[in-house]
């Protein structure tokens, strides 16, 4: 057993006690790990019915055939949503052609006012090849659930509520299975190098 | 208050280097990013903020305040003709998830400091934003500060995305 197993077990174990969720648990694996092969730490998604920005509908199968990013964000957000559409949309312009089989989608978090009639003309903003993912609410938080998302409202006083909400992009891999995540404060070049890893392994 | 002028005049001379917002600017516009605002013992700089999306509902500002007095001030609430309300928030990153905490008691800006709002940190929210914000346009704002009392600035918006002013002090 190597030294750097043994960091990686005592991480685990810490990770371990502070029972932390799922989803940060796998996040934290792949940057624990950084060149080891591409491998779903833990079990995510569930089948789902739901619908594009357009209202077009979109399942699961969706995800198959073609590697994924997954962005989870709210339009109600001020600061962090817009930057991290405006940057997966630099990334895409960066790839260019090599991303011709990477699909991003923008799932919502806050599926109460983020209905296609909203979220279709927000993401005519950013590259057109982003799918948005809303529907029913009940349908969305099912979603959102099976992919370990973390995201919460809490009541303002102002505007109704806020949320907190995950800001790591999932990678996901040509069948849908979570293959790694890239963190918001990730410098555009570390970020390319995990997507164009993800594409070369499809 | 020579030492004020000095400060300012330092600033202006940082900021004038800065072309973050590119050649095709309105001239008003860099003009408003270049003015530093002075009022009292504070100064404010590189005021600035984000075009919006289609449709979306809030926008963020964000500022740099300088206070060279010896007394801490606050800054305690905004205003703005380009929305409907506008909060203090402190965005917290806390294992990859973003937090949001409005700033009830407002901000202190405490003697000899500079508190900088920017992106992932301190910024204002604003919120009922009508058509949105359009990028290489002013936002006029109202800044209360316990102290100051009232100050008038201008947000210069920058593209959606943007790393905003590159000069940071």
């Amino acid at each position: 057993m190597n030294s750097l197993r043994i960091v990686r077990y005592v991480l685990w174990g810490v990770v371990a006690v502070a029972a932390v969720t799922v989803g940060l648990i796998a996040s934290n694996a792949l940057r624990g790990t950084e060149d080891a092969p591409l491998t779903a730490a833990v079990e995510i998604g569930a089948p789902f019915a739901l619908v594009t920005q357009t209202g077009e509908p979109i399942s699961d199968a969706h995800l198959n055939g073609h590697p994924s990013l997954m962005f989870f964000g709210y339009t109600h957000c001020p600061d962090v949503c817009p930057a991290a559409l405006a940057e997966v949309t630099a990334w895409l312009a960066e790839l260019g052609p090599e991303a011709d089989d990477l699909t991003v989608y923008f799932v919502t978090v806050d599926p109460e006012r983020d209905r296609p009639e909203l979220l279709g003309p927000y993401l005519t903003a950013f590259d057109p090849r982003i799918v948005g993912i809303t529907g029913p609410v009940d349908d969305v938080r099912a979603m959102l659930a099976s992919y370990h998302v973390f995201y919460e409202q809490f009541p303002d006083d102002n505007i109704g509520y806020l949320m907190n909400h995950y800001t790591s992009f999932y990678m996901l891999d040509g069948r849908g299975e979570f293959a790694g995540a890239v963190t918001f404060d990730e410098s555009r070049d570390e970020a390319l190098r995990k997507i164009r890893r993800l594409i070369a392994n499809g | 208050m020579s030492t004020t002028r000095n400060f300012a005049a330092a600033i202006a001379v940082l900021i004038l280097s800065t072309d973050a917002l590119g050649q095709g600017a309105e001239p008003a516009v860099q003009m408003a990013a270049q003015q530093p605002i002075i009022a009292g013992d504070l100064t404010i700089i590189q005021a600035w903020s984000r075009a919006t999306p289609p449709a979306a509902a809030t926008g963020a500002g964000y500022l740099t305040i300088t206070n060279i007095g010896a007394v801490d001030d606050r800054l305690l609430g905004i205003t703005s003709s380009a929305a409907e309300l506008a909060a203090l928030h402190q965005m917290i990153m806390n294992d990859e998830r973003m937090m949001m905490q409005p700033l009830e008691d407002g901000l202190i800006i405490a003697a000899g400091a500079t508190i900088v709002l920017d992106p992932g940190g301190f910024h204002v929210m604003f919120f009922g934003i009508g058509d949105g914000f359009i990028e290489r346009t002013l936002i006029s704002a109202s800044l209360t500060f316990a102290i100051a009392g009232t100050v008038e600035i201008s947000l210069i918006v920058y593209p959606i995305g943007s790393p905003g002013p590159t000069n940071s002090p």
